[in-house]
């Protein structure tokens, strides 16, 4: 009772109520967990590891604060053998057997001096200890760490912990720790199961446990002489590797997805503009710029501002983004393309030029270097869908916005007065001004429209790239590309083109390398162009030619 | 054959054609090999490869001009033929000076460096100065004949060609900035010492590679001209007009388009591999997209359709650009999309037209806006 011949009677008599308090009645060996933990401090290396190991036996994961520490180098011992732990935050220490915090600082604590060999032993037992533990966050903490480095000494607390434990996820988690350790035992039987259960697991990283098992001597001979054994970890093997190539599969099909959703918000707006007026923007890159940059500046805005909020800043820039880029692309149809009509490879000339003046400008304001966009916290982390199948969460919401944004320009285009003169301007402008629609308004509005889109697409942009004023140069090509694959006036073409488009690109990327891949997804739409010249979903019948 | 040389121009017009050629081939160099250093009639060295320079920039807008200015297809990968005629070049003369690089190795620098052993296959036959003519004018001409052959058979126009191309140029220059492609990676080629034994410091070389460039420009306009001033020219610029009332007539325009597109491609293939040994340097950014559009540009401010405009806007423009990258380097880009947007709305005959509409003013008075219209 070491800890309690300390000089602090008030502290003796707290020490005593904490223990009824709170010591439960199902452990029968208070006084020998006081006494380990007392000896932990002690000179002797041998008597730490003596008294580690009795803490070992013991099994109460209370010790477990007072190892830890140890490891750590945050236990201190007072003059008197009272042993303290220093916490990981702040200056405060707390009594290792009793719990209570102690204010006022100490002068000539000793740190328990310790070598590898004590900290093998700590580290199995804080292992095992851990196992105990009433809390599941912490035995599955402790089970993956034991994942990580297994421990042959571990196996009996692991299978009493299995024994125990009632959370399935947890017990997995265990069942995998014990397979682990086993597979390198001497039994065959329970090697073979937990060769089973490895190859359930579906975790990429057990491949380097179980290439040793088929690998061959430099004579030929197999390292490994049971052949039940190999043929086990065999078919673990390839049952991991399909899972990894599934894994593979759906990663680039949502790493696709989402930049086809940022292809398709790109093309969208470049595709109702050449749709309606013939008119390809080659500024249209820049209205994306226009729209990252404006979240840049909301971004600044929250942070100088409205720290409190800052999580929204997001939220805000969206409307932002959509109105600067969509007033730009309003004043720059009204001054400059209004006066191109009919000419349309001039206009392409044009709005370069307009590109060109819009990305000096932005270069002289903000400097030619990225501005930092960051993720509020609700995007960043992610959801991790199967072993070794990570969705990040900024990615899910691109694919969100981006339906998102098609169903309002599906409902807009379909169900709004002002989309039915867009659609019927894009039909034919002759008959439609003939029939009352002010045409020059509707272009206008258009125009807006489809420049306020590619700002959206800027927000989205800016949560999965650098921002830099040449942002907008790097995705107009491919945006390009949708509209030629896609078709112009449908909806659906512009969809399924970007889509097709994000996904064909990230599935040819791991195989030929980005550069081969773009090369080939070219080849790939000038040969569909020759099936389809008017895209995937070519206009029919008489306004086909219109 | 003279005469229908002759038939050409105008008498007027060929005194004109024959005082510049004198000035650009006699006058100028003279004015930098014989005239001593401290005259005010000198001209510096650098003028002389600046010249030069233009005088390559002058014959892709003269292409530029034969498939956009003529025959209305606005090809946005004029560069990628430049410089595709310019890395042939710059191969020939990375191989002709084997055993003198850096690391006196029999390979070129970048693939030592890139550990490679052996010469890729396409660089085989480099060493000889004929098959490199050959094959700046066969790459980029059989590049243009697949692609042209392709879009123009699936009636791809107007701006979708545009895209197309740009498209291909995209993907070209990504293609080259790769290490693994083996045109040097984004350094490109460079360090080169000698052309056909000459060495390429020596300034009398490099007035007489301008000599050169000057007349293959002289040639290739007049080779232009005809084409234009032949039939072939009248139904190309019908296909720019109206090809269906061509395609109606009994034309098949894929021909004529191949043929042009094609030309055009050579034309700027021939430009790029006399660019090169001027400048000493070829590499990837010389395929950007906007290097392309640029040429565009050139011509638009000269003239469209008027093959002495292109030359002339080459000229404006990168004596402008020449100058403001030094001057206000913030500002080039800002010029230059104020050249493209006015060009376009309030110029769209160029200084050419400019020009025209003035002459006609001061002959009569009226407004000659409209006669030049219905011309």
């Amino acid at each position: 009772m070491s800890s309690l011949s300390s000089p602090y009677p008030l502290v003796r008599l707290l020490a005593a109520l904490f223990i009824l308090a709170f010591a439960p009645p199902g452990y029968p060996d208070e006084g020998k967990l006081e006494e380990s933990i007392g000896h932990l401090g002690s000179s002797s290396r041998q008597e730490i590891i003596a008294s580690v190991e009795a803490l070992r036996q013991l099994g109460d994961h209370r010790a477990l604060p007072a190892l830890e520490a140890l490891l750590d180098r945050r236990l201190r011992v007072t003059k008197a053998g009272r042993i303290l732990i220093k916490l990981k935050t702040g200056h405060g220490m707390i009594d290792a057997v009793t719990g209570v915090v102690i204010a006022q600082q100490l002068d000539g604590l000793d740190i328990p001096v310790i070598n590898n060999q004590v900290r093998i032993v700590l580290s199995q037992t804080i292992a095992n200890l851990r196992l105990a533990s009433p809390d599941a966050e912490v035995r599955l903490a402790a089970a993956e760490e034991l994942l990580l480095h297994p421990q042959e000494e571990a196996t009996s607390a692991l299978r009493a912990a299995i024994d125990r434990e009632k959370t399935t996820k947890v017990r997995r988690a265990l069942a995998l720790a014990l397979a682990l350790t086993e597979v390198a035992g001497a039994n065959k039987e329970r090697r073979l199961a937990a060769l089973d259960i490895i190859g359930q697991s579906d975790n990429p990283n057990f491949i380097v446990n179980l290439k040793p098992l088929l690998a061959k001597q430099a004579s030929g001979e197999f390292q490994e002489p049971d052949e039940q054994v190999r043929q086990a970890a065999r078919s673990a093997l390839s049952a991991i590797e399909r899972h990894m190539v599934v894994v593979g599969v759906m990663q680039n099909l949502f790493y696709g997805l989402s930049l086809g959703s940022v292809l398709l918000l790109v093309a969208l707006g470049l595709a109702i503009t050449f749709g309606l007026m013939e008119v390809i923007n080659m500024a249209h890159g820049e209205m994306l710029m226009l729209g990252a940059y404006s979240t840049y500046i909301i971004q600044g805005i929250f942070k100088a501002h409205f720290p409190d909020q800052f999580a929204w800043y997001l939220v805000a820039s969206i409307p932002t983004a959509f109105i600067v880029s969509g007033v730009v692309g309003m004043i720059l149809e009204r001054s400059i393309i209004r006066y191109l009509y009919g000419r349309p490879l001039e206009t392409l000339l044009a709005t370069w030029g307009i590109s060109l003046l819009l990305i000096q400008t932005v270069r002289l304001i903000f400097g030619a270097q990225n501005v930092e966009v960051s993720n509020p916290p609700w995007l960043s982390g992610g959801w991790e869908l199967m072993p070794g199948l990570m969705l990040t969460y900024n990615r899910i919401a691109i694919i969100c916005f981006g339906l998102g944004v098609v169903l309002l320009v599906w409902l807009f285009l379909n169900r709004s007065p002002l989309g039915l003169q867009v659609r019927a301007v894009t039909q034919n402008r002759a008959m439609a001004a003939a029939l009352g629609i002010y045409t020059s308004r509707v272009d206008t509005w258009t125009f807006g429209l489809g420049s306020g889109i590619a700002g959206l697409a800027g927000v989205a942009l800016s949560q999965i790239g650098n921002v830099g004023p040449e942002l907008g140069q790097s995705y107009i090509v491919d945006s390009f590309m949708v509209v030629v694959l896609g078709g112009v006036g449908k909806l659906a073409g512009t969809i399924w083109g970007a889509t097709g488009l994000g996904v064909i690109n990230k599935f040819l990327e791991p195989f030929t390398g980005a550069v081969l891949g773009k090369i080939m997804v070219l080849v790939f739409i000038i040969l569909f162009i020759q099936k389809r010249p008017q895209g995937i979903f070519a206009l029919k019948g008489r306004m086909a030619e219109g | 054959m003279l005469s229908q040389l002759a038939r050409l121009h105008t008498r007027r017009a060929w005194i004109y054609i024959l005082s510049l050629t004198i000035l650009a081939v006699l006058v100028i160099p003279v004015l930098n090999r014989a005239v001593p250093k401290d005259s005010v009639f000198y001209l510096p060295d650098y003028l002389i490869s600046l010249c030069g320079k233009f005088l390559c920039y002058a014959l892709v807008a003269l292409a530029m001009d034969m498939i956009w200015g003529f025959s209305g297809i606005l090809s946005l990968g004029q560069g990628v033929f430049f410089s595709l005629g310019g890395y042939a070049m710059g191969m020939h003369l990375m191989r002709v000076m084997a055993g003198e690089g850096v690391y006196r190795s029999q390979l070129p620098d970048f693939m030592v460096f890139l550990d490679w052993k052996e010469l890729p296959w396409y660089w085989l036959g480099f060493n000889h100065f004929w098959f490199t003519v050959l094959i700046i004018i066969l790459v980029p001409g059989l590049l243009a004949l697949i692609i042209g052959f392709f879009a123009f058979r699936s009636r791809i126009k107007g701006v979708y060609f545009s895209i197309i191309t740009q498209a291909m140029t995209f993907a070209l220059m990504l293609f080259f900035f790769r290490n693994e492609t083996g045109f040097g990676g984004n350094n490109g080629l460079t360090d080169f010492k000698r052309i056909l034994g000459f060495s390429l410091q020596e300034p009398a070389v490099k007035v007489g590679l301008y000599i050169i460039s000057a007349l293959v420009l002289l040639i290739s306009y007049l080779l232009c001209r005809y084409i234009t001033m032949s039939k072939l020219g009248r139904v190309l610029a019908g296909i720019r007009d109206a090809e269906s009332r061509i395609m109606f007539s009994g034309y098949n325009t894929l021909h004529y388009k191949l043929f042009v597109f094609t030309l055009a491609a050579v034309l700027s293939g021939v430009a790029g591999a006399l660019y090169v040994p001027q400048v000493g340097i070829i590499n990837p950014s010389e395929m950007q997209p906007a290097n392309s559009i640029e040429m565009a540009i050139w011509v638009a401010v000269g003239g469209r359709g008027t093959l002495v405009g292109a030359v002339i806007g080459a000229g404006l423009v990168n004596a402008a650009k020449s100058w403001f990258t030094v001057a206000f380097p913030n500002l080039w880009l800002y010029f230059l999309g104020v050249m493209f947007i006015g060009t376009t709305l309030f110029l769209p005959r160029g200084v050419v037209g400019l020009a025209a509409i003035l002459a006609k003013k001061k002959l009569t008075g009226r407004d000659s806006l409209q006669m030049i219209d219905s011309e």
